[in-house]
């Protein structure tokens, strides 16, 4: 097999907020009844998680379930182990309606870090991104700028993006801009 | 700027993560029906000002359809709702006719 590189090769943008390529990543796009208790057994096996809520994520290290849709999973796995993971899905849930890829290859992940990370996602997104109304544990499918991109945060001051990998050039330049450019304030602690 | 509550995923999606995707509740006429009704299907719309019930598609988010029902003068949502809906719900008529007495659109009021 040939030898995978991520998207941007694990770039950093070092700041007071730092934008770092997170390298690769297993995901695997799992779409079927998510109510399916034989699907949510399987989630369970493969990451080590149960399946998150609307509008959650459960992401520990390189692990866990994202919740897309009401009929799509986003399941991370460490790279190496996406082969793994597939195999014990597509045996997991033979027989049923289901549908598994993996999309690794296909998208980017890129994190940011810092004490304003929430103030450098607010300028890019749609997303009202108050402490009151987004919090680790939440996970959002949205835009930045003008490319499609979804993140969740993993603490406090760190948010995990995966867009992409067509657009990670792009995304990568926009956070690290509005990284540079220094917090607005608006989110300020109290 | 339109904020709308995507029913299928539960977030206020801002106009820019949606789709607009035209008139709602348009009834489908195929094979064997008559010229007009096929050109009420293709054709004909409404254009109203006020109460107006549309398609959306949540493109940026989970991607589903769902419909509105907002007033096309003031920006004003009354609610949304899930696309496999053949009529407004009720709830959502209440509400418009709680803004808007006497209200008419196509063949509901």
């Amino acid at each position: 097999m040939s030898n995978a590189v991520s998207a941007l090769q694990a770039r950093v943008a070092p700041g007071e907020v730092t934008i770092r390529e997170g390298g690769l990543r297993g995901m695997i796009i799992l779409r079927g009844d998510l109510a399916s208790k034989k699907l949510r057994n399987l989630c369970k096996t493969v990451t080590g998680v149960a399946v998150p809520a609307q509008g959650q994520a459960d992401v520990t290290g390189d692990e866990g379930l994202c919740w897309m849709s009401p009929d799509e999973l986003l399941v991370l796995v460490p790279y190496a182990e996406v082969g793994e993971a597939l195999a014990a899905i597509d045996k997991a849930l033979d027989g049923e309606h289901y549908l598994a890829e993996n999309v690794s290859d296909a998208r980017a992940l890129i994190h940011v870090e810092g004490a304003f990370a929430r103030e450098v996602m607010a300028k890019l997104a749609p997303v009202d991104l108050h402490p009151d109304s987004f919090n680790p544990g939440d996970f959002r499918r949205t835009r930045l700028a003008q490319a499609a991109a979804a993140f969740w945060m993993r603490d406090e001051d760190t948010f995990e993006v995966i867009c992409f990998r067509s657009v990670a050039e792009y995304v990568f330049g926009l956070l690290a801009q509005s990284a540079k450019e220094g917090p607005v304030g608006y989110f300020a602690k109290t | 700027m339109l904020t709308l509550h995507c029913p299928c995923c539960g977030v206020d999606a801002d106009e820019t993560d949606l789709h607009a995707g035209g008139e709602a509740h348009l009834k489908r006429h195929g094979p064997g029906s008559s010229d007009e009704q096929f050109e009420e299907y293709l054709f004909m719309r409404e254009n109203p000002k006020g109460v107006h019930f549309e398609r959306w598609r949540h493109a940026y988010g989970c991607g589903k359809w769902f419909l509105a029902a907002r007033c096309t003068s003031t920006l004003e949502v009354f609610g949304t709702y899930p696309a496999q809906t053949l009529e407004p719900p009720q709830d959502i008529k209440d509400a418009i006719s709680a803004k808007r007495p006497g209200w008419v659109w196509r063949e509901f009021s």
